[in-house]
């Protein structure tokens, strides 16, 4: 057993190799022969009526090879959600065809209306500031309650801006109003959850090819799932059949969801290269990232927390807006619902649960899922209405909470928002919690901190987030028009050592690291001997990619399954070669032996012997050593956790610094302790940014106020402390093979509502009768609330 | 980016020669410049960098003044000054990162003036004079609002003499995102008495606080300032802050710099 790179070993990433030495290879290091560049002319309006676009002076300009505008696709398809929703009254959900380019009317600042093709960039640049075009401006619709009163359309012809109005459950709402207006008690918070660019550090790349001599297309792209883009430019967009395109993602530079989308970008350079039969490329600058790439969150909620006279919780109902932007993105429909309406009975026995969402366009740029996608938002809204309730009725958050946790021997447990919640142990991670974090320390920690003239606050959340999205059969009941299996195809090269396809993406996740341990642990070998090829239609199987920490439970999984069929293949050969029956040929530790014999061959010989199949049963077992596997799971995952922080309050400047954060997390299976470490590390820090520092704002005309880094802000190190990451308290998913969760959205679900509990926290105990402050918590934001609170 | 030339001048005369062409803009360490012409937000026809002009490079003390070349960097005024004029060196260690201070330099930040940066309040605050390849201009008659001052077209700042207070101290409360200054209050303490210089505050960038100098001078204690008010009007409105929390910052940033003050 390899035990210093198997199943459980902090084992180095080996991708970091290349990553840290400056050998990555990203979609613009990709140099083709004669590759001409794509240059987008944007929308500076958010409402407007394109009058003419004359593109007379700027095709004559110097290295101008063609200019598309959104004439040139309106006969193609558009790029669809990839989720049906009905609203609470049957009809289904309303869905404006996103074409490649705008046609007709801009709907968001940057959206792109036309896009010329010139030997270089800067020529590109200078001919789209040539395009005489005349858009006329209209009056923007921003604000999702303006949006919803009002008769200024995104999309004049749906005579609407509501998407839909769905509500979950729906056969609970009566329950549930009733429960409410019984209860002892109630606790009502209005809350937004601030809106977030996504902000890979890698922009978008998009690299178009044809081949005239073949029909072959290929497109090289930043995207977190390579098959699902082919399949949607296949079947949607351009009608390619996938068998004539390969969609390949090489290294990825961080995508939080935004990379998950198809963008119009990518129909384009290959539309612009089987036009002018030349590899096409277009970079995004970090100012088309902002205005163009979808972003996150931004919901506005208003949640209600029954409880009785004991504490125990009754019913959650939430009425909540999402703001879609101005095009459904292709998530965009299923992350404010199935995403999170699902997630809204949270750790807890409640037993009612009621959910009216109602999903917004405005012209601003797509929302769509981003790191944790509809859980944090379900997480942001129960945590701090639950913290908000102990408040009221003077109990102790932790222990309001426990009272009210489902319980290990509950499960399996059927939420009350549907969710089957398969294994869990949330007091225990509490427990852990408050040992690690030192919570009894707190109290002097807090006395230090008021001798310095600072406000010290603890803040406590608990989450339960579904992972390893998810079962085919039951999503698609539920509206999707994908199925979400994962596949590998683990394929044993004749020397003995490995290659493994998978669907999976990785773009930060460490993937390449993590399957061979997999592979590694089940057949006894050592993992410098497999590799991960990821990312190329043309080479793996149809995956369906990376997002919704899903790569481990479904992709991994898939591997197991795959791995499995070599094992029991291999076992076959190895009989041959031994003279036994398969039935007496045990295989471990990398050597295939006969039971109560020294009779053994190598899985190295077996490998050899099945590709040199000299002295074979050729009519019994076919040659080769390569298996596929389509794992589709039976259930999501559940990751819990229980995470803690303190933040130091300046009372003078509202300035919240956040001192200590602990994370506890259930994320079963850990197959590399330190890659999860890293990923929590990760979400911690997007959290503790949303919860702190990250704004994004339009103003009434629809203008990014937000657009750059001078006035949008990212977390930097001098803003996050270090953190207590602790993942001993683990439960096993009981129904995948590794028995694993997944941990890549946890730290972003879990610290937001963690962070803004401790700020209010530091406010009672300055005086402060202050219940809310909505996120991004600066200190400008902070100073005014402790000022109207006086 | 749109096609410019450079020139790369090695004396003064050189490089006022070349900034004589019709537009023509000097080229400090390029920390503004360089993003706006990316941006396609300027368009000059040549750029003419000062930093190869040995004249404009070094830091030389006589005991009470510091003369900093108009081409030196933020990271070489932290690293030498440390001694000398300790809060200059902390403000200028502070300015951007560490990429920003090995290219960033103080002519470059003084000529344009942005009313958020930090070097406009300590050349203020100390009462400096900026140097020219023609004249030597006050601080108070350079610094003119925002984003303007007393420059004429195609003059170079060639150095800044920068007096040394018995006590300064800067205080930066930083702008979460540029992590410019939201409020910069620098404080100095003379023999002749107190100047504090804001930054970042007002739309007529940077200004002193003729108030707080004259309670400070009469007693430098934080305790000399608690009964002043600042007004909010015309304090920048953005994102970050209100006119209201920029005027009650300016207040707390100057009682902790005189606390901090040595």
């Amino acid at each position: 057993m390899p035990k210093d790179d198997g199943i459980g070993a902090a084992t180095v990433r080996r991708e970091d190799v290349r990553f840290l030495t400056g050998r990555g290879r990203y979609s613009d290091d990709i140099k083709a022969y004669g590759e001409c560049a794509a240059v987008f002319a944007r929308s500076n309006v958010a409402n407007g009526t394109i009058k003419s676009i004359n593109t007379d002076v700027a095709a004559t300009m110097p290295g101008v090879l063609a200019i598309f505008t959104g004439e040139d696709f309106v006969e193609v398809g558009g790029n669809p959600a990839g989720w049906l929703i009905n609203s609470r009254d049957g009809e289904p959900m309303k869905e404006p065809k996103r074409p490649v380019l705008a046609h007709g009317k801009v709907r968001h600042v940057g959206d792109a209306y036309a896009a010329v093709i010139a030997e270089t960039a800067a020529q590109g640049r200078d001919a789209v500031e040539a395009l005489e075009v005349e858009i006329e401006e209209h009056a923007a619709v921003i604000n999702m309650k303006d949006a919803l009163a009002g008769t200024n359309y995104v999309h004049d012809e749906i005579g609407t801006n509501q998407c839909f109005d769905w509500g979950w459950i729906e056969d609970n709402r009566a329950a549930t109003d009733a429960a409410i207006k019984g209860a002892h008690h109630v606790t009502t918070l209005e809350l937004v959850n601030n809106r977030l660019v996504p902000n890979a550090i890698e922009p978008r790349c998009s690299i178009g090819d044809y081949n005239p001599g073949t029909g072959d297309y290929t497109l090289q792209t930043t995207s977190q799932n390579p098959h699902m883009t082919r399949l949607l430019i296949s079947a949607f967009v351009l009608g390619i059949p996938e068998n004539k395109l390969t969609v390949i993602a090489p290294d990825v530079g961080g995508g939080f969801g935004s990379k998950i989308y198809h963008y119009g970008e990518e129909a384009l350079v290959l539309a612009a290269a089987k036009k002018l039969g030349r590899t096409v490329k277009w970079t995004s600058d970090r100012s088309e990232a902002f205005l163009t790439d979808a972003h996150g969150r931004d919901h506005v909620t208003k949640i209600e927390l029954a409880l009785d006279d004991k504490g125990n919780f009754l019913a959650f109902r939430t009425e909540t807006l999402a703001n879609v932007g101005a095009y459904l993105s292709n998530f965009s429909t299923v992350t404010p619902t199935f995403l999170h309406g699902t997630l809204m009975a949270g750790n807890y026995t409640v037993p009612l649960v009621y959910v009216n969402m109602k999903t917004v366009f405005t012209n601003t740029a797509p929302v769509d899922a981003y790191r944790g996608a509809g859980r944090p938002e379900a997480t942001f809204s129960l945590e701090r209405v639950i913290d908000m309730a102990a408040r009221e009725i003077g109990r102790d958050p932790i222990e309001l909470r426990r009272q009210n946790f489902i319980k290990p021997d509950q499960y399996p447990f059927a939420s009350a928002a549907g969710l089957e919640y398969d294994s869990g142990n949330y007091d225990a991670l509490m427990d852990q919690m408050e040992k690690v974090s030192d919570k009894t320390g707190f109290a002097a920690r807090r006395a230090e901190s008021e001798a310095k003239g600072l406000l010290r606050g603890f803040g406590v959340n608990a989450y339960v987030e579904a992972c390893g999205i998810a079962p085919s059969n039951l999503v698609g009941i539920l509206g999707a028009r994908v199925g979400l299996y994962d596949a590998a195809t683990v394929r044993v090269n004749a020397t003995g050592n490995l290659s493994v396809m998978v669907g999976a993406h990785s773009h930060g996740q460490g993937h390449e690291t993590v399957f061979p341990q997999i592979v590694a642990n089940m057949l006894g070998i050592d993992a410098a001997s497999i590799d991960i090829v990821h990312g190329d239609t043309s080479k793996i199987p149809f995956g369906m990619g990376t997002y919704g920490s899903r790569s481990l439970a479904v992709c991994g999984s898939a591997v197991v399954r795959a791995t499995e069929k070599i094992i029991a293949k291999a076992i076959k050969i190895a009989a041959h070669m031994l003279e036994a029956e398969a039935s007496d040929v045990d295989f471990s530790d990398g050597t295939f032996s006969v039971k109560g014999t020294n009779k053994s061959v190598s899985f190295g010989e077996v490998a050899l012997k099945a590709y040199i199949p000299h002295d074979y049963p050729i009519d019994m077992i076919e040659p080769g050593l390569e298996e596929t596997a389509f794992y589709d799971p039976a259930n999501f995952t559940y990751p819990s956790g229980a995470y803690c922080c303190e933040v130091e309050v300046d009372p003078e400047t509202g300035k919240v610094r956040v001192d200590r954060m602990t994370a506890v997390d259930d994320f079963g299976n850990v197959i590399n302790p330190m890659i999860v470490t890293g990923q929590v590390h990760g979400g911690l820090g997007q959290g503790i940014g949303q919860a702190l520092v990250e704004q994004t704002t339009y103003d009434d005309d629809g203008q990014l106020l937000s657009a750059s880094y001078m006035d949008y802000a990212m977390p930097r190190a001098d803003d996050l402390p270090f953190y207590v990451v602790d993942h001993s308290q683990s439960t096993i998913c009981t129904h995948n093979p590794l028995g694993a969760k997944g941990c890549g959205e946890a730290g972003a679900i879990g610290s937001p509502p963690t962070v803004v509990n401790a700020v209010i926290d530091a406010m009672q105990s300055g005086g402060k009768n202050i219940t809310h402050i909505d996120m991004p918590m600066t200190p400008h934001r902070v100073w005014t609330a402790m000022n109207n609170a006086q | 980016m749109y096609a410019f030339d450079i020139e790369r001048p090695t004396s003064v005369a050189d490089a006022v020669a070349a900034l004589k062409d019709q537009d023509a803009q000097a080229l400090g360490g390029g920390q503004t410049l360089i993003p706006t012409l990316k941006q396609r937000l300027a368009a000059p026809s040549k750029l003419v960098s000062l930093t190869n002009i040995a004249d404009l490079q070094g830091i030389a003390n006589d005991g009470d003044t510091l003369r900093i070349g108009g081409a030196v960097t933020h990271a070489t005024v932290a690293a030498e000054v440390r001694l000398t004029y300790p809060a200059l060196a902390d403000l200028a260690s502070h300015i951007g990162d560490p990429a920003v201070r090995n290219r960033g330099t103080i002519s470059g930040s003084l000529a344009n003036n942005d009313p958020s940066a930090c070097y406009p309040a300590v050349a203020l605050a100390s009462g400096a004079t900026i140097i020219t390849n023609t004249r030597a201009i006050a601080a108070d008659d350079y610094f003119q609002g925002m984003f303007t001052t007393a420059l004429d077209d195609g003059e170079i700042v060639t150095a800044v003499s920068m007096p040394i207070p018995e006590k300064a101290n800067y205080q930066k409360f930083v702008q979460p995102a540029s992590r410019f200054a939201l409020v910069g209050v620098f404080v100095a303490k003379f023999a002749g008495g107190v100047r504090v210089a804001v930054t970042g505050a007002s739309n007529e960038g940077v200004h002193r606080w003729a108030e707080a100098e004259a309670a400070l001078t009469a007693d430098f204690s934080a305790v000399a300032i608690a009964g002043l008010t600042v007004s909010a009007d015309n304090l920048i409105a953005d994102l970050h802050g209100s006119p209201e929390y920029r005027a009650h910052l300016v207040k707390v940033m100057t009682g902790r710099a005189v606390a901090a003050a040595s």
